[in-house]
């Protein structure tokens, strides 16, 4: 069991050591975030008035652009393993005698780790949109970040090992990204939505991820914080299980 | 002790009737194979013949069809996690995270394979300076020559002091100068840890098989079809071919056709060519046949068979070389992603 964990700290470790020197990669991955909040947010807020966001339109797809992070960099760093196979390094930790189980949740906590690093950046932008948050607020979403990211890393683990080329990469991202994204009730309230959107939108788990936190950064949410969060961890646990199945069968 | 314990001590690796299909084709087929302790095992075949599917096997990346394989003593398919604790592994394409430097690649495989924590550094010099990487690793992979990164895989699948190390093509893609380095780093590793470790390497470049191996399997549609030490191989072969040049060969040609220790006799382009059956005083009987028939001998040469000869003779091909082999095309294209 040690040794197990020493392998899933091990494969963390490289995915902490190789985000560390992609200041640049960091960097760009914030860009799209912050135009989302300041740009659309400030363009459309001004023209958006509506009972159920007092605060303003900015303050209300806050916590949604949480969650769009949290998103792109956990789906990126998931998918990333294609790159592990496609330059080989991937035989080197599929020969290593640890179990699957520890590769998928060391790759998985590293890809949540930058995920939660890059959510943090973002919620530390929030008192430009004119929220204020308190320490503890900022200690609770913490570990929602945390199951959000996990659940999307497994999510792109899972597709990334049922995928076989590189090719289809970026179109993947776009195919799985902005679609989730805009069916997740993080640009708009769901209760006012047209009746497919909300179908769909129901469906999607960051629905209850970015819920979640808006319940603890804005004091009001659409659905029960329970069930939000019990949805979110049964995201993050069936991806991984998923996943780990993947990666235990043999040809 | 029992024949059975004795014979578990000398033998690093045992296959029996090892079988793996994808689909309808058959790439390893009932292969039995037994690979003593503290020897540099070769395997050979034409491409395709299934030398990388049984490696896979061995290694536990892929599960047999039928049959099984001890490696270590471990069973292949129900110990698979002892196996590839006693393994180490170079394989044909770069495994390498190039992203990373050399010195963080050893460490996070040390990590892996779970050597103690105050053994790593100690670990990981000596396996740097065996393989003399020590002035660039901590240089990132990426800035490394093709030698260099074959180098340093090699060093990672013995960080961890494996019983067993397998080598899929391990020069391929290499200068010639670089080959022969890690073909005397190879031998002096096995003589250092006198038969405690089992190299079992896979080639398509016969003066690799022939100069670094000390036995050789030459396997064709997933079969063994022969396996000996390379030099009974060659000297399995019928004889040497003595070469003759000299004015009209045609003479000294019918005067030995009938010769029972010559098997074959022929001129080609003004050379008479001579097979020999048996090695002996056979020279020195063509001279005196020559010189009693007045024939001026002008030159002589005596060519022993190659183990060019020994593959062509038991697969009925010549040993192609791959349009672009893996290793080389995959490091262009790390090259090419920067």
């Amino acid at each position: 069991m040690n040794k197990e964990i020493k392998a899933i700290y091990t494969i963390w470790l490289r995915e902490m050591t190789k985000f560390s020197r992609e200041r640049v990669s960091i960097a760009s991955s914030l860009v799209t975030p912050v135009l989302w909040l300041f740009v659309f947010g400030g363009g459309m807020g001004i023209n958006v008035r509506m009972g159920t966001m007092g605060n303003g339109y900015s303050v209300f797809i806050f916590p949604g652009i949480i969650g769009m992070t949290l998103l792109m960099t956990s789906i990126r760093s998931g998918i990333s393993i294609i790159w592990d196979r496609d330059f080989g390094f991937l035989k080197e930790i599929m020969v290593a005698p640890i179990s699957r189980i520890s590769i998928v949740l060391g790759k998985a906590l590293g890809g949540a780790t930058t995920a939660i690093i890059e959510g943090v950046f973002i919620l530390l932008l929030a008192f430009i949109v004119g929220i204020h948050l308190s320490i503890i607020q900022i200690i609770l979403v913490i570990p929602v970040m945390f199951l959000i990211s996990l659940g999307y890393n497994g999510f792109g683990l899972a597709f990334a090992s049922s995928i076989q080329s590189s090719e289809g990469f970026q179109g993947i991202m776009g195919f799985i990204i902005m679609p989730t994204f805009f069916l997740s009730g993080a640009l708009w309230p769901l209760t006012n939505a047209p009746g497919w959107l909300k179908t769909i939108s129901y469906c999607n788990p960051l629905t209850y991820g970015v819920d979640v936190m808006r319940h603890i950064i804005l004091g009001e949410g659409q659905f029960l914080l329970p069930a939000d969060i019990l949805v979110i961890i049964c995201f993050a646990t069936g991806t991984l299980i998923l996943t780990s199945h993947f990666f235990s069968i043999k040809k | 002790m029992n024949n059975q314990l004795i014979f578990d001590i000398m033998v690093a690796i045992q296959i029996h009737n090892l079988t793996k299909q994808f689909g309808s084709l058959t790439a390893v087929n009932s292969l039995s194979l037994t690979i003593h302790k503290g020897t540099i095992f070769g395997l050979l075949g034409p491409n395709g013949a299934g030398k990388s599917t049984l490696l896979s096997m061995l290694c536990t990346i892929l599960n047999p069809t039928s049959g099984t394989a001890k490696v270590n003593g471990f069973d292949i398919l129900t110990e698979s996690e002892k196996v590839r604790q006693s393994i180490g592994i170079v394989f044909q394409s770069i495994s390498i995270d190039d992203r990373l430097t050399g010195r963080e690649n050893l460490k996070f495989h040390a990590m892996l394979y779970d050597v103690p924590d105050d053994k790593i550094k100690g670990r990981i010099d000596e396996v740097l300076s065996l393989l003399e990487l020590s002035e660039r690793a901590d240089d990132l992979v990426r800035t490394y020559s093709g030698g260099m990164i074959r180098r340093l895989e090699m060093a990672r699948g013995l960080l961890h002091h494996p019983h067993i190390l397998f080598l899929d093509e391990p020069t391929i893609g290499l200068d010639p100068q670089t080959r022969e380095h890690i073909w005397s780093y190879i031998q002096e590793l096995t003589r250092k840890k006198k038969g405690d470790l089992t190299v079992l390497l896979t080639t398509h470049y016969m003066d690799e098989a022939d100069l670094l191996c000390d036995e050789v399997a030459i396997i064709d549609k997933g079969q063994v079809i022969v396996r000996d030490t390379p030099g009974n191989l060659k000297q399995g072969l019928q004889g040497e071919k003595i070469r003759i040049k000299m004015k009209s060969p045609e003479i000294l040609a019918s005067l030995l056709s009938g010769n029972p220790r010559i098997c074959k006799v022929l001129i080609e382009s003004g050379l008479l060519e001579v097979q020999v059956i048996h090695n002996g005083n056979i020279v020195q009987e063509i001279f005196d046949i020559a010189r009693e028939s007045g024939i001026e001998i002008e030159h002589i040469s005596i060519h022993e068979p190659s183990m060019h000869d020994v593959f062509l003779y038991y697969t009925g091909e010549e040993i192609r070389k791959e349009e672009e082999d893996n290793f080389t095309s995959q490091y262009r294209k790390m090259r090419r992603r920067r």
